[in-house]
């Protein structure tokens, strides 16, 4: 059985026309996660197309400029195409071939896992059409021109705020239209069960080795386990591996923007309250008519209205806790760990490294600090220089 | 079947009007599209001309089963500020006229943001018959519908082309007031021609319900109406009106033109 509820988060509020699609889902995933067949081939992709497993990294100099808590990178950067969002659209896309659905739509923001999903339709030869707010594409301007050499078709949304949340309801739009011949690989562990859990399953192979990779280099768990939370993907793959270690604490990290005091952020599970965004029950930004606010982050991936309802659990059990990082302390950290470490972090996870260093200095020596270092930050050179000249 | 319990709305069942000889037609407004003062205007017109009941969408910035047309509605009437209070007030309004039931087209988070009781029971008392809520499919719709029903408004559940055979049963019988028949594979926006399977699904529906059956979504000419006589008691007509509205013309006549279609 694949969980359709996270306590009272999740469920599926889509149009009556995806049902039957959700229900095949469900059914196809059910068993093929029972399959050794179907692992059997995933791993060989990992191996050899991904480059997994991903190492684990001491990071020494942050270690010693936070002062002497041991801290850790879980590197899914080294992935090909240079985040974790290969992992699920890897998966994804082995599904859909079983399904027969040879026409594969995504959504994206930051435009990674667009370029994840482009990726893998080059790779087996599947039709491609990825949904990307106008507003993104402008400021991933690279990843568009990457989708596109992959032979994927970008579809700029102008409607609404013409960002990640406009692209997942015209990609869902495209979904109820075409369902019959097209699998919708959505991005992160959001959206209508089963697309929560099957999206975790899949990421779940990040927080699987790290904890493996972590015993045994260090011969114990960490005190704190972090990562950066736009919907969650990269986050509860590291989580789910770990929440039955009750000693180790499980840190979310969401976009504050320019404050979580004002309405400039994306940080739903810190600020949000329940309500419905694209097919569950969840934390979401909204104002007291139930309309999805606008969000800002200067991380696009993280700059999104909602949360996977696994982490509104999380949050609701208190088994993970989840904090708010600002744009500044993000691109602060983005250059130190960069400066320090010679390793350039995606925005996305430079806010969970800004709160690392927290952490860590918190901790103090002795102190043990993992975090899922999500993605590399060549994407974001132009998004940082605009940020910089912006506040000079 | 599904008979339900309670009070019915000021004008009867949501469906209490479709049923007949040939095809009610039930207009679609987005309330506050161009201010809430036209809308209101427009649907005391529309109810007065004929139709089996008025549909009236409550805007909502995140319409996911809405195409182009309902989407752009939808954004004037959310960037003017427009609210569900003021829409029930305008649904309260049609509702006096006393020509035919107002049934309310709204996504579930606005209804959950205002509270589904306090919803239930502001609808119930301004008259509203019926609630249709196309991201509510059964299986999440239980305690919304018993809710509406303890106050004697309908909720309406659709069915689709893509429907399994169970899945139209547990939505017929999940269903009052009528059952509304999803055309097409698709999201709402007008079409050319209605696609060749629409019999078929109705037929399937009409085996599993002694309610009246609306057809809706891409319906949108007189040739349309005709097609669905004597397979849907109703036509739900939607961006057709939507699209007129927002260039500033009067729905009215292409709306009794649909009116005696089957004439
Ligand atoms: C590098 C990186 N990290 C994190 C995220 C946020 O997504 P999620 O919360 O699903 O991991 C993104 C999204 O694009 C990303 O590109």
């Amino acid at each position: 059985m694949i969980e359709s509820r996270f306590g009272r988060f999740g469920g599926r509020y889509v149009p009556e026309t995806l049902m039957a699609a959700l229900d095949e889902l469900d059914a196809v995933w059910s068993v093929a996660r029972e399959d050794p067949e179907y692992w059997l081939v995933l791993h060989g992709h990992q191996d050899g197309f991904v480059g997994r497993p991903t190492p684990l990294y001491f990071a020494e100099r942050l270690t010693e400029h936070h002062g002497g808590a041991r801290i850790h990178f879980k590197r899914e950067d080294l992935c090909h195409t240079g985040a974790h969002k290969l992992n699920n659209a890897l998966g994804q896309a082995l599904l859909a071939i079983r399904m027969g659905k040879r026409r594969i739509i995504a959504e994206t923001g930051a435009g990674q896992h667009g370029v994840a999903t482009a990726t893998v339709c080059a790779r087996f030869g599947l039709p491609c059409v990825v949904y990307m707010g106008a507003e993104d594409a402008r400021r991933q301007e690279v990843n568009v021109r990457r989708m596109r050499m992959l032979g994927a078709e970008v579809r700029p949304v102008d409607s609404g705020s013409a960002t990640l949340k406009d692209a997942t309801s015209e990609a869902i739009r495209d979904w109820v239209t075409n369902v019959g011949d097209t699998h919708y690989v959505i991005g992160s562990a959001v959206g209508p069960a089963p697309y929560p859990a099957l999206v975790r399953d899949l990421q779940r192979v990040i927080g699987d080795e790290a904890r493996e990779q972590y015993l045994s280099a260090e011969r114990t768990l960490p005190d704190a386990v972090v990562a950066c939370v736009g919907g969650g993907s990269n986050a509860i793959g590291m989580f789910s591996a770990f929440v039955g270690d009750t000693d180790v604490d499980l840190i979310g990290v969401e976009a504050g923007g320019r404050g979580v005091s004002g309405v400039e952020h994306a940080a739903a599970t810190v600020a949000g309250t329940a309500g419905v965004l694209h097919g569950s029950m969840s934390r979401i930004l909204q104002d007291g008519a139930g309309l999805v606010r606008a969000t800002h982050s200067v991380a696009a991936g993280l700059d999104y209205p909602g949360v996977g309802p696994e982490h509104a659990m999380l949050a609701e059990t208190e088994r993970a806790r989840y904090v708010a990082v600002d744009d500044a302390d993000a691109i602060a950290a983005f250059r130190r760990c960069t400066a320090l470490e010679g390793i350039m972090p995606a925005l996305e996870t430079a806010h969970a490294l800004h709160h690392v260093g927290d952490l860590a200095r918190e901790l103090g020596p002795g102190g043990r600090v993992l975090v899922c270092f999500s993605g590399r930050g060549d994407k974001d050179m132009h998004s940082v220089a605009e940020y910089e000249e912006a506040h000079r | 079947m599904t008979i339900t319990n309670g009070t019915t709305g000021r004008l009867g069942r949501s469906g209490a009007r479709l049923r007949g000889d040939g095809v009610s037609v039930v207009p679609y407004l987005m309330a506050g599209h161009t201010g809430l003062d036209t809308t209101r205007e427009l649907g005391k017109r529309l109810v007065n001309a004929g139709v089996g009941a008025l549909e009236l969408g409550i805007p909502h910035n995140d319409p996911l089963a809405d195409g182009p047309v309902i989407q752009r509605a939808a954004q004037r009437a959310v960037d003017a500020g427009v609210t569900l209070a003021g829409c029930l007030e305008v649904a309260r309004d049609v509702a006096d006229e006393g020509a035919a039931p107002v049934v309310l087209m709204t996504y579930v988070n606005p209804v959950l943001a205002y509270g589904v009781e306090r919803f239930a029971r502001d609808a119930a008392e301004c008259g509203v018959s019926g609630v249709i809520a196309p991201d509510l499919p059964v299986e999440e719709a239980a305690a919304t519908g018993s809710v509406l029903r303890a106050h004697g408004v309908d909720l309406v559940m659709l069915v689709a082309p893509t429907s399994s055979p169970e899945r139209v049963a547990a939505a017929c019988a999940a269903s009052s007031g009528f059952v509304y028949c999803v055309t097409v594979t698709g999201i709402t926006g007008t079409r050319t021609d209605l696609p060749a399977g629409v019999r078929s699904v109705l037929s399937t529906v009409r085996a599993n319900t002694a309610l009246p059956v609306a057809a809706g979504f891409g319906i949108s000419r007189p040739d349309h109406i005709r097609d669905l006589a004597g397979h849907a008691d109703a036509a739900v007509v939607g961006s057709a009106l939507v699209d007129l509205v927002d260039r500033g013309q009067d729905p009215t006549p292409l709306v009794k033109e649909l009116v005696t279609a089957c004439d």
